[in-house]
């Protein structure tokens, strides 16, 4: 029944934050300022992890590749697939469910334990506007992050694979090049911007609408880490089958 | 003046306002007494329209404000300046930007407009230094009197006040106490402070409303509090041996 009255309650708060919009003099600001704290602040770890991924995965398959007969530059192909597929929007969502959403839902709830959420409602300021919208604005820009976790991903790949001794560079490059698909670049997207949605709002929601004190904000943010893990991976199932089936 | 009738609030089965009455004058210090879960904050979040009522009315200045539409709603409340108990101010913005904020968010006045009506107010609480400094890095009371700063920058007709002066020092907290009457005064505006602090009470107490349970128990000024014979107020207000005394001395003095 509480699962229910959360997604009713969810529902709800994504109709209202469009409601009453703040005035855009101060939208801009608030919209530049997220930018800098979600995407900018983000880039390190994405980049980071990203190479270290497409590392382990060129290393696990060429390592698989016990038969001669078939071609090494399948290492680079399933480095770039596997990349372009999952890795990068939706390991490096669930990596930002942590970084992203722990911030959003502390950052909102410590907003609504020291009464400053009720002194924006006093003064007749549409709260959840103010302080949600300017963060989906900003995530609009995660594919941005994304595209660079591709291409540093693949980069990983190459690195590790090349310098690793598994394979050379011109086989590797061949296997990235081979049997592109561009739509799944598309489809990669497609799933980076629903994703962004739901690590703006999940978090935000569970910041917006938490009782308590300061233990609580810590609560709070590990239920929005874990929900807003569960519904990407929810979500990645029900867009991979709409998408590419 | 804020008229109220006949107030009631229930959270599901617990009834927390029991049908409340009473008026809060124009340019007096009103004030709400009562022991920890007396239904002091609930009242006080009804009258800021945080909490829609069970039932009956709250009329400011003849308006009942569940019969207004929200646009007519949300511009009565900019006629309202809250000062919260922690002060509630915007970690993000200075204390300038936060005395600005209302100002930025429902007028059109040009920048340097703001700023003056910035620097008036933040001189009106003995502000002066502080502009730039974020609330992190000014104490308690200071920050008491940017949370005032930012209630009344847009002047408004009320003001409200939930324990402005817990966390202060006395001398702090009375220094707090007269700002908030001299604005009262000078601004002509109603004034509602929740306290629980009882030199409050006797410094600027010109109306008091006492709760109990839920229900209004006794309500008079700072001089009739001195006589009444209520005991729920005397054992409220006179728990302590100074202000026994104090109201020993001055029934004698009267007498």
């Amino acid at each position: 029944m509480k699962y229910l009255a959360d997604i009713g309650g969810y529902a709800i708060m994504v109709i209202d934050l469009f409601r009453k919009p703040t005035k855009w003099r101060i939208m801009k600001n608030l919209i530049l300022k997220e930018i800098d704290e979600l995407i900018f602040g983000s880039l390190g770890i994405i980049v980071f992890i990203s190479f270290f991924i497409g590392a382990v995965v060129s290393i696990q398959t060429a390592m698989n590749l016990t038969s001669d007969l078939i071609p090494k530059n399948l290492i680079g192909f399933a480095t770039r697939q596997s990349i372009i597929l999952e890795f990068a929007p939706t390991f490096c969502s669930v990596i930002m469910a942590g970084k992203v959403g722990s911030f959003i839902t502390s950052s909102i709830g410590t907003m609504r334990v020291t009464e400053q959420i009720d002194a924006l409602e006093v003064m007749g300021v549409n709260a959840l506007n103010y302080l949600v919208f300017p963060k989906i604005v900003a995530m609009m820009l995660y594919p941005f992050i994304i595209s660079i976790a591709m291409y540093v991903g693949i980069f990983g790949g190459w690195f590790a694979g090349v310098f690793g001794g598994f394979i050379t560079s011109a086989d590797f490059v061949e296997g990235v090049t081979m049997d592109f698909i561009p739509f799944h670049v598309t489809y990669s997207f497609i799933k980076t911007f629903v994703f962004a949605f739901l690590l703006a709002t999940i978090p935000s929601y569970h910041g917006f609408y938490m009782k308590g004190g300061a233990l609580e904000v810590g609560k709070a943010s590990t239920t929005s880490f874990v929900w807003t893990s569960v519904v990407i991976i929810i979500t990645n199932y029900i867009l991979t089958q709409l998408l590419l089936t | 003046m804020i008229e109220v009738e006949n107030i009631h609030k229930s959270f599901g089965d617990a009834h927390v306002l029991k049908g409340i009455t009473t008026t809060f004058d124009t340019g007096k210090t009103n004030l709400i007494i009562g022991q920890s879960g007396s239904g002091k904050t609930v009242f006080l979040k009804c009258l800021l329209g945080l909490f829609e009522p069970t039932e009956g009315k709250i009329c400011y200045d003849g308006q009942n404000f569940s019969e207004l539409s929200s646009q007519e709603q949300r511009a009565l409340k900019e006629d309202m300046g809250m000062v919260f108990q922690g002060s509630a101010l915007f970690d993000g913005l200075t204390v300038a930007g936060n005395v600005m904020f209302p100002l930025e968010m429902f007028t059109k006045l040009a920048k340097s407009e703001m700023e003056d009506r910035v620097n008036i107010v933040l001189n009106r609480v003995n502000l002066v230094d502080a502009h730039h400094k974020f609330p992190s890095e000014i104490s308690g009371g200071m920050q008491k009197r940017v949370a005032i700063a930012r209630a009344i920058v847009m002047n408004p007709q009320y003001l409200f006040c939930d324990e402005p002066n817990s966390g202060l020092d006395p001398r702090t907290a009375i220094v707090i106490d007269n700002l908030i009457k001299e604005i009262t005064e000078e601004y002509n505006i109603t004034t509602v402070i929740n306290t629980h602090d009882m030199n409050s009470v006797m410094e600027i107490g010109e109306k008091i409303l006492f709760l109990k349970d839920g229900l209004k128990e006794w309500e008079g000024t700072k001089h009739e509090i001195f006589k009444t014979d209520n005991e729920a107020v005397t054992n409220f207000v006179y728990s302590s041996e100074l202000f026994k005394k104090v109201r020993q001395m001055y029934i004698e003095e009267r007498n």
